[in-house]
């Protein structure tokens, strides 16, 4: 078993505070759900663990005319109880929603499913194309990196040793925005993403896309995010032939291995089948929206 | 057939006696009891699949502060080749033995080496790193066709192939083969108008029951050893025990705890001579617990096999000759279920001309243990598959063209007997009168239907009945209860005696407080079981008729027993149960009952499935949409435990048919070892799990019953892939359809 | 490694125990307290039969470190019945049979209560997926959705 030594510390300061002065690895400790797992699997070791979760702005989200702010450590069963929230961003939301078992949702949250970092987050491709701001606090001060570089590699995030991500930012969308998640699973709950795909659309009055974002997870060491696949659907009224386009933009752009989830030539068809499909869902709920 | 007769106790959906204990949590399973001065033991695992073992050094971890005692397989005492019977099947101790605690070889990833016991869980798993071996690393076999190729690794140099014309002469990975055959397969071909062949995989899948193996054992100083395990047959589990470490039986007390589910997996021995040999060298008693990887890596999966079936028939729907070969893989040891393999795979069909040739073969994964009609789901899978593509390239559907060739009553097996009656025709009928079957498929669903059959098993039950001076009593059996059979011994001495069920309290008693009873499984208790209970029931109906002979001074004979009332056929008189109870101090003593029986005529069940789904053609994903299960249960004692064991059964093989597979990596090692990855079917992948209990009484029981709990899940394999072919066009003959499989399959097509 | 004191509450009882800060509150659950109606299946998260509810929510107890539960109201199995008397979701499982072997039992009750704690009324599908975390071996579900969906009309009064 690790050896840990744990704290709880109710400010950000003293969470920093805590990082820095760490003289054995520290882990910040959101929901838990991704780190007591690893934790287990060390034998002879030892962690700081730092329990988030007494800092009352981690664990809160607010939502108004700027966009959204969202503590970092709030449990996704809370996020998605949100409705003023849903309403705005129904593709982060409905990402949120699938991580894990409704057990796991009680503890998981966005912020730990950023910083975890796993190739296959549900929450990195929404959070990319609603161009969500990581604001990341240390012991000089604060910085802010864009989600789409948040994430560096497998399991790798940009933060430094001593900085905390403090709360992630979205901006209101544009008028007659929304956006949709989907994801491909071999059951109906539980696993990991084969393949995810994240989408933003724009339109305006005649249908016609104005803007479009696209990021696709579980196919590449990190999400990523796809600019041709917006450009085919940019100018069309997401026709047959663009978001054909869309989805082969998507599958090019990929770059996955073959593991014990999927093979190489599956994730890379289906991440552009749930592209299309993905832009066609955040279509359906701007017009619905009107 | 017997005509139905009226029952008054049994067919009931009464609430299982040891219900409460289970909803609250009391019920205590085999991770739950702990003793006073209880120490933890921890396995050390082989790191490799395939390798010779140079040395093992303990001395570290001996010496190390809090660990109490270690062990390894020069702790067990001589142990030698020799067969014996612990379980369903004959087993090879030395075999056990070294699967326990490897001796020189390592034969897969996960195999235990050594052990060490320590004041805690952590300082047992800290010391297990200290525990040196040297070991030289071999090609590891990880796939029964190459096992079977001439220039093979070969894991046993003493294994020769059994079963050969010519005696082998070289070692090999060919534990045994066998040959099964009726009439003259050449020309059952010969006169075929349509043959279809095909070749079909299935891969390594684990019966997954959610309570890993667990055990607390102490020993005294006079050698009496305690062991609570959670285990499907604690007096098998006793005589394993006193084989390995060269005990006898009677200074062996084995508990059956609870058990959170076995199917078969909780037949065979792991941790408990292990915990015994720590708990004897430390003076302590020893709790040992797998952890989920442990029970995924190093407790026995089903096999995974490869097969090819052929079948002939005439245009008309006659099929002329049946053929088989099956491979199966025996994990690191032999005894894979290839027999009972070659026994299932056509018998649901009454054919002239039958030929069954199956390999058992050693590759290096775990040893497979008994899997819910072991051998059967794999082989019966292959067959279903082709007779239902075989149906569609005459044009007869696939429930006419079974009921034309349906085994029956008279049926010869290709293994020996005849079949006795039997209600396959009665269960295809059921599915062809069925809601299911006559609703409509819509675009992108396909439909799949698939028979079964299993043997079913009697053997040894030991039963006691005590009744109290009130009239209640304790039923005291020792078939650990795996699925709620409690209720039906309740049920069962309630119809013999007269009295309601719940005066009756059943109780699973260990080693010392009842005789011999085998193991739980084959689908026996029910059936062997409740023989016994009827048996010691009416042992006591025997005495409560002599003690009311006795107060009315008339014979036995002249005493009638109905509906728990002794009756006075040569004058007047009445005495109920109760009171004949209240006085047995002046009748001659307390009154109790014994059945120790060999149950024999176990009726096989059959069972015919229909699988509806809908394929997603982009993605390949595949959803159940609806799913029926008829079988035949002889007489549903509960049945609601009836229906739960076709449905539990239906959807374990829904899991074998969609998505469940070992996946393994070119060292040998499982990559998707837990729940994530490994993948058994949650409550969201399914729809309710309609049943049909068709009931065709077993003559060789009191009430007709057969054995229904492993019969389920031979059907639902063929009867997904099936359903899943119908809906894409494309006929499935690889386990799992998992998404990227299915998809492909739409690609190439 | 000195244990840490911990406070809490544990089915409406004030409780105090040590444990190492690297455990998990399920281990201190069952071998601290002997609260062994919470089962472990795999410690991952991924069976679900070691649900607990904490402050209200339904988590997996092997994914909380026990120190955590400082100042929490943890919800167990246990906690379920009143002095004895079954809640109406443990009468339910019974009549429906929707248990055989019993390990997933526990976890399920507690789900069970939790999901219509938030959601009286909830469809076939939504019950499904509230409890999809919740692995079942041997009932393949059906009893199980069956006795969940008739606890949910008793408990709206509607039957």
């Amino acid at each position: 078993m690790v050896s840990v030594v744990y704290e709880a510390p109710e400010t950000i300061q003293d969470a920093v505070a805590l990082l820095a002065g760490a003289d054995i690895p520290p882990r910040a400790l959101a929901g838990g759900t991704d780190l007591i797992i690893q934790m287990s699997n060390l034998v002879n070791e030892s962690r700081l663990v730092i329990n988030l979760k007494k800092i009352p702005e981690f664990m809160t989200a607010s939502i108004d005319a700027e966009g959204l702010e969202l503590g970092p450590a709030m449990p996704c069963a809370e996020l998605t109880a949100r409705e003023d929230i849903k309403a705005v961003y129904p593709g982060l939301v409905e990402a949120a929603y699938l991580i894990g078992s409704t057990q796991i949702q009680g503890r998981a949250s966005v912020g730990g499913n950023l910083c975890n970092a796993s190739p296959a987050a549900d929450t990195i491709p929404s959070l990319i194309v609603n161009r969500a701001q990581c604001v990341i606090v240390g012991p000089s001060g604060e910085r802010t990196v864009a989600a789409e570089d948040f994430v560096t590699g497998v399991g790798q995030n940009c933060l430094e040793k001593d900085e905390l991500l403090r709360k992630i930012t979205l901006p209101k969308p544009a008028a007659n925005t929304s956006d949709a998640y989907l994801r491909l699973i071999p059951r109906s709950e539980m696993d990991i993403a084969v393949a995810g795909a994240g989408v933003s659309i724009t339109l305006n009055e005649d249908g016609e896309c104005t803007a479009a974002r696209v990021s696709i997870g579980a196919v590449a060491p990190t999400a990523l995010l796809v600019p041709d696949a917006a450009a085919a659907l940019i100018g069309s009224k997401l026709d047959d032939r663009a978001l054909q386009a869309a989805a082969d933009a998507a599958s090019a752009a990929s770059n996955p291995i073959t593991d014990r989830r999927g093979t190489v030539d599956y994730r890379r068809h289906v991440v552009g089948v749930l592209t299309r499909r993905a832009a066609v869902i955040a279509a359906d709920r701007v017009r619905g929206n009107r | 057939m017997s005509e139905a007769k009226i029952y008054k106790h049994i067919g009931q959906r009464t609430i299982r006696p040891d219900g409460y204990d289970k909803v609250t949590g009391r019920a205590n399973f085999g991770s739950d009891l702990s003793l006073p001065g209880m120490i933890w033991g921890k396995i050390l695992r082989s790191p490799h699949a395939h390798a010779n073992i140079k040395s093992i050094d303990t001395s570290k971890a001996e010496s190390q502060l809090g660990v109490l005692s270690v062990a390894t397989y020069q702790d067990f005492p001589h142990v030698s080749s020799e067969k014996f019977q612990a379980g369903e099947a004959p087993t090879d101790l030395l075999d056990l033995a070294r699967n326990i605690l490897a001796d020189d070889k390592v034969l897969y990833h996960g195999h235990a080496i050594a052990a060490v016991a320590a004041l805690s869980e952590a300082a047992a798993e800290a010391a297990l790193q200290l525990i040196e071996v040297e070991y030289e690393v071999l090609k590891p076999v990880m796939d029964v066709a190459d096992a079977m190729e001439p220039d093979s690794p070969v894991l046993h140099s003493d294994m020769f192939t059994q079963g050969l014309a010519e005696e082998a002469t070289s070692p090999s990975n060919i534990a045994s083969r066998m040959e099964l055959k009726k009439g003259d397969i050449e020309a059952g071909f010969a006169a075929a108008e349509v043959v279809i062949e095909r070749d079909f995989y299935t891969p390594t899948v684990h019966q997954g029951y959610i309570e890993p193996h667990a055990t607390t054992v102490k020993i005294d100083e006079d050698g009496q050893a305690m062991i609570w395990a959670s285990t499907q047959g604690h007096f098998d589990l006793r005589a394993s025990i006193a084989k390995l470490l060269d005990m006898e039986l009677g200074k062996i007390k084995v508990i059956a705890s609870e058990i959170g589910g076995g199917f078969g997996g909780k037949t065979t021995v792991y941790l408990e001579p292990v915990a015994l040999i720590l708990s004897r060298k430390a003076g302590r008693p020893v709790k040992m617990v797998m952890t989920r990887e442990e029970v995924f890596r190093a407790s026995g999966p089903g096999s995974a096999t490869r097969s090819t079936v052929r079948i002939g028939a005439k245009k008309d729907g006659t099929i002329t000759a049946m053929q088989a070969r099956l491979c199966f893989e025996a994990g690191a040891f032999k005894g894979s279920p290839m027999g009972p393999g070659c026994m299932t795979v056509f018998t649901p069909y009454d054919v002239e001309n039958i030929y069954i040739e199956g390999y058992d073969v050693v590759v290096n994964k775990a040893k497979v243990a008994a899997y819910r009609a072991p051998g059967a789901p794999q082989a019966e899978f292959a067959a279903e598959m082709v007779i239902n593509e075989l149906a569609e390239e005459l044009g007869i559907d696939p429930i006419e063209f079974r009921l034309q060739n349906a085994a029956r009553e008279g049926t010869q097996t290709v293994y020996g007997p005849k079949l006795k009656v039997v209600g396959l025709v009665e269960c295809l009928e059921a599915a062809k009168s069925s809601p299911h079957y006559q609703e409509a498929l819509k675009d992108n669903q396909g439909r799949g239907l698939a028979a079964g059959f299993w043997f079913n098993i009697g053997g040894q039950s030991s039963v006691i009945i005590n009744l109290n001076p009130d009239g209640t009593g304790t039923i005291i059996e020792g078939s650990p209860d795996i699925g709620g059979s409690r209720a039906s011994m309740q049920m069962m001495a309630a119809e013999e005696l007269g009295i309601p069920g719940s005066n009756l309290r059943p109780i699973v008693a260990d080693t010392e407080h009842v005789a011999y009873n085998a193991t739980t499984g084959g689908s026996r208790t029910t059936f062997a079981t409740g023989m016994a209970v009827i048996e010691a029931a009416q042992d006591i109906v025997r005495q409560l008729k002599e003690r009311a002979a006795a107060v009315w001074n008339v014979t036995s004979e002249q005493v009638d027993w109905l509906d728990g009332v002794a009756v006075n056929n040569a004058g007047e008189g009445q005495l109920t149960l109760a009171e004949i109870c209240a006085e047995a101090d002046k009748t001659g003593g307390q009154i109790s009952g014994t059945g120790n029986i060999s149950a024999r005529g176990a009726g096989p069940s059959f069972a015919v499935h229909l699988c509806d789904v809908e394929v997603d053609r982009d993605t390949g994903k595949v959803d159940v949409i609806r799913y029926t299960a008829i079988q035949d249960a002889g007489k549903a004692i509960h049945p609601g435990y009836v229906e739960g064991q076709f449905q539990g059964g239906a959807v374990q093989g829904i899991g074998w048919a969609l998505n469940e597979e070992y996946i393994y990596d070119e060292d040998g090692v499982m990559e998707n070892a837990g729940f994530l990855d490994y993948r058994i079917p949650l409550a969201s992948d399914l729809p309710m799990i309609d049943t049909i209990i068709v009931e065709v009484p077993n003559p060789f029981h009191p009430f007709g019953v057969r054995g229904v709990g492993e019969t389920g899940i031979v059907p639902p394999l063929a009867a997904v892939a099936t359903a899943v072919s119908q809906s894409i066009g494309v006929w499935m003959t690889h386990l799992p359809c998992s998404p990227p499989r299915v998809l492909k399959a739409i690609q190439e097509s | 490694m000195k244990k840490t004191h911990v406070t809490t509450t544990i089915n409406g009882d004030p409780v105090e125990f040590l444990c190492d800060p690297g455990e998990t509150l399920l281990k201190v659950l069952r071998d601290e307290l002997q609260l062994t109606g919470t089962k472990e299946g795999c410690s991952s998260g991924d069976c679900g039969a070691c649900s607990v509810t904490m402050d209200g929510r339904l988590v997996c107890s092997c994914l909380v470190l026990a120190v955590e539960a400082e100042g929490a109201e943890i919800g167990t199995v246990e906690g379920i019945e009143t002095k004895h008397k079954l809640h109406v979701i443990q009468e339910k499982f019974l009549e429906h049979a929707a248990l055989q072997c019993g390990i997933c039992t526990p976890g399920l009750i507690v789900s069970t209560k939790a999901l219509l704690e938030e959601n009286p009324n909830p469809t076939e599908k939504e019950a499904r997926y509230y409890l999809a975390g919740n692995l079942c071996r041997c009932t393949g579900y059906d009893k199980i959705i069956r006795a969940v969906m008739d606890s949910a009309e008793v408990m709206r009064g509607e039957a």
